[in-house]
């Protein structure tokens, strides 16, 4: 009944629709469909001798990598380096963001030097950051005349890269922020001021109840984005490093055994393994945010 | 009683400032340590005692050249750039097309292809890599610009940035059009894309700067260092230098250069390309 009562004009219409959506949704089935489902089958097979073919061994990999305590830790480490950037950058460019709000002198050049990193390539941001790391020559050991090894360390070596990851997220998470606070409309502080309340208590009861959906926003691909970390760690993190084991993050492993050991099959296991943490999360942080954020 | 509340704003102005300030310092510091060591000699860079924070014995700016011809910068930049030109070309154009399907027009099966397309921006990307690389080296690709731009040929994100864009565009629009003739390709291309071009501006933006920053994907296709990117050129650069810190800093300096001028040039642009699309996302 439907199809007959379609115009002409309707008809000619779809037509044009799907030949608009047709190299997408043809890109997304070959780069991104077929790509999911090969890898999730990837993972129940191994890499035969010398790279070549795939050979089904059920569940092997998943058996081995839930007892793999380099897996185990490289999970570890990724959870301890999102402990670092997504708390740090969120608050520290929060505070940013507030103080930026307001006209003040010198505004845009802050916002400016502040977004710098967000457009610099984090493999040169890693590699001028080991240099200031260096025990020996390095400038930071130097100019606080300390002897700490900041990148071999295994027991800090995990919060000095944590530290380059908040020092490149700042400025972004900022900006956002920014475009946040400027949708609160400001007869609410008018209101506030009015009745007599301090800034600091504005900020509390205002900013940061109207804020939350942009900063559940932000809070969730940050988490998503700081658990697929890879570059800082490839680049800081020497392969002769003491400390690499405490530092590597879940993608490095990945990246090493799909494509420096070979082993496809482990190395997809990990990955498929790392998204179903990320999509519980997600599904959590989702449940979560039903409760917490204001919404109008 | 006025007189001390000036005081206190202007305490706390101060404050905000030195705080400011010292953020502002720890951005630029290492910028400038890049950029100071890529300008001394190796013994400077690796003198302790005294130890020189700007360049005592001359500024040597030929490290600058030196790196240029060692390394071949010329080829790096131009493999990045093809890269993001094609990377940028293939998303505006895909996202485009679909996004004005989707967000204007009616058609069987839309609903289900739209959710397709956000399940892939849900789904962290580094899934999609072993396939994508086995595709571009049974095509005998690897090495290529094709291998470079491969991942990248459609945009989920984009399809959806762009979908946002032209709902957000007034029904009266089309109606007006289809009134005069106009069929669906010519309301399209003629009325309703040349309003999108602030969506079609904050996605190239966008996908540029992702390209530029990208280093797994292109060290995984592109092994060659006549074949690869700026990033992944570095990443070859810092095992084979090792502890030549002045080259690697030049290296690196060379490497950032071109986005982050071109960034302070159209900074309006870029801030604002960068936080709406990572903002709808």
């Amino acid at each position: 009944m439907k199809k007959a009562k379609m115009s002409v004009a309707a008809k000619k219409e779809e037509r044009w629709a799907w030949l608009f959506v047709a190299p997408t949704m043809l890109g997304l089935i070959i780069l991104n469909f077929y790509p999911i489902v090969s890898t999730i089958y990837q993972s129940f097979c191994k890499t035969g001798d010398f790279g070549k073919g795939n050979i089904f061994i059920g569940l092997k990999n998943y058996q081995a990598v839930l007892v793999d305590p380099e897996v185990w830790q490289s999970f570890w480490n990724t959870i301890k380096y999102a402990i670092i950037e997504v708390p740090f950058g969120i608050a520290i460019a929060l505070v940013l963001a507030v103080l930026l709000n307001k006209k003040m002198i010198g505004r845009s050049l802050y916002r400016t030097i502040f977004f710098v990193p967000m457009v610099c390539a984090p493999a040169a941001v890693a590699m001028v950051w080991r240099w200031m790391y260096n025990t020996q020559f390095g400038l930071l050991n130097n100019v606080f005349h300390t002897k700490i090894a900041w990148i071999s360390d295994p027991k800090i070596a995990w919060i000095s890269v944590g530290v380059i990851g908040v020092w490149s997220i700042i400025g972004y998470n900022m900006v956002l922020f920014i475009g946040g606070l400027q949708d609160i409309p400001g007869d609410f502080y008018e209101a506030a001021r009015i009745d007599g309340a301090s800034e600091l208590r504005q900020f509390w009861s205002i900013t940061i109840p109207l804020l939350s959906p942009t900063t559940f926003f932000i809070v969730q691909t940050r988490i998503i984005g700081a658990l697929t970390v890879f570059d800082l760690m490839f680049m800081v993190m020497d392969k002769t490093n003491v400390a690499l084991k405490n530092v590597q993050s879940a993608v490095y492993l990945f990246y090493q055994y799909a494509f420096t050991n070979g082993n496809k099959g482990y190395g997809a296991t990990i990955v498929v393994v790392l998204l179903i943490f990320i999509m519980i999360l997600t599904f959590i942080l989702q449940r979560v945010e039903k409760k917490w954020v204001y919404h109008n | 009683m006025i007189e001390s509340a000036q005081k206190k704003a202007a305490i706390r102005r101060t404050c905000k400032h030195i705080f400011l300030i010292i953020m502002a310092c720890i951005m630029i510091v290492p910028f400038a340590w890049m950029i100071l060591t890529a300008l001394k000699t190796k013994q400077e860079s690796i003198s302790v005692n005294p130890f020189y924070i700007l360049p005592s014995n001359g500024w040597h700016w030929e490290n600058f050249a030196t790196v240029w011809k060692s390394y071949n910068f010329l080829i790096l930049y131009k493999n990045t750039l093809l890269m993001i030109f094609f990377r940028v070309l293939c998303a505006v154009l895909t996202a485009t097309m679909a996004g004005y399907a989707f967000g204007r027009l009616k058609f069987r099966g839309k609903n289900i292809l739209f959710a397709m397309v956000l399940i892939q921006m849900m789904v962290p990307g580094q899934i999609f890599i072993i396939p994508q690389y086995v595709m571009v080296s049974k095509l005998k690709m690897l090495n290529t610009t094709f291998g470079l731009v491969f991942p990248g040929l459609v945009t989920a994100f984009g399809t959806y940035l762009l979908k946002i864009g032209y709902e957000g565009l007034p029904k009266e629009l089309e109606e007006a059009a289809a009134i005069d003739g106009c069929n669906v390709f010519q309301r399209f291309s003629q009325i309703l894309m040349p309003l999108t071009k602030s969506s079609m501006v904050s996605l190239g933006i966008f996908t540029a700067v992702f390209a530029f920053k990208d280093l797994m994907w292109p060290m995984i296709v592109c092994t060659n260092s006549t074949t690869t990117t700026l990033s992944a050129g570095l990443a070859k650069m810092q095992g084979q230098y090792g502890s030549e810190y002045p080259t690697q800093m030049a290296a690196a300096t060379l490497a950032i250069l071109p986005m982050v001028v071109i960034y302070v040039i159209f900074q309006k642009q870029f801030v604002e390309g960068i936080a709406t699309s990572g903002g709808k996302l």
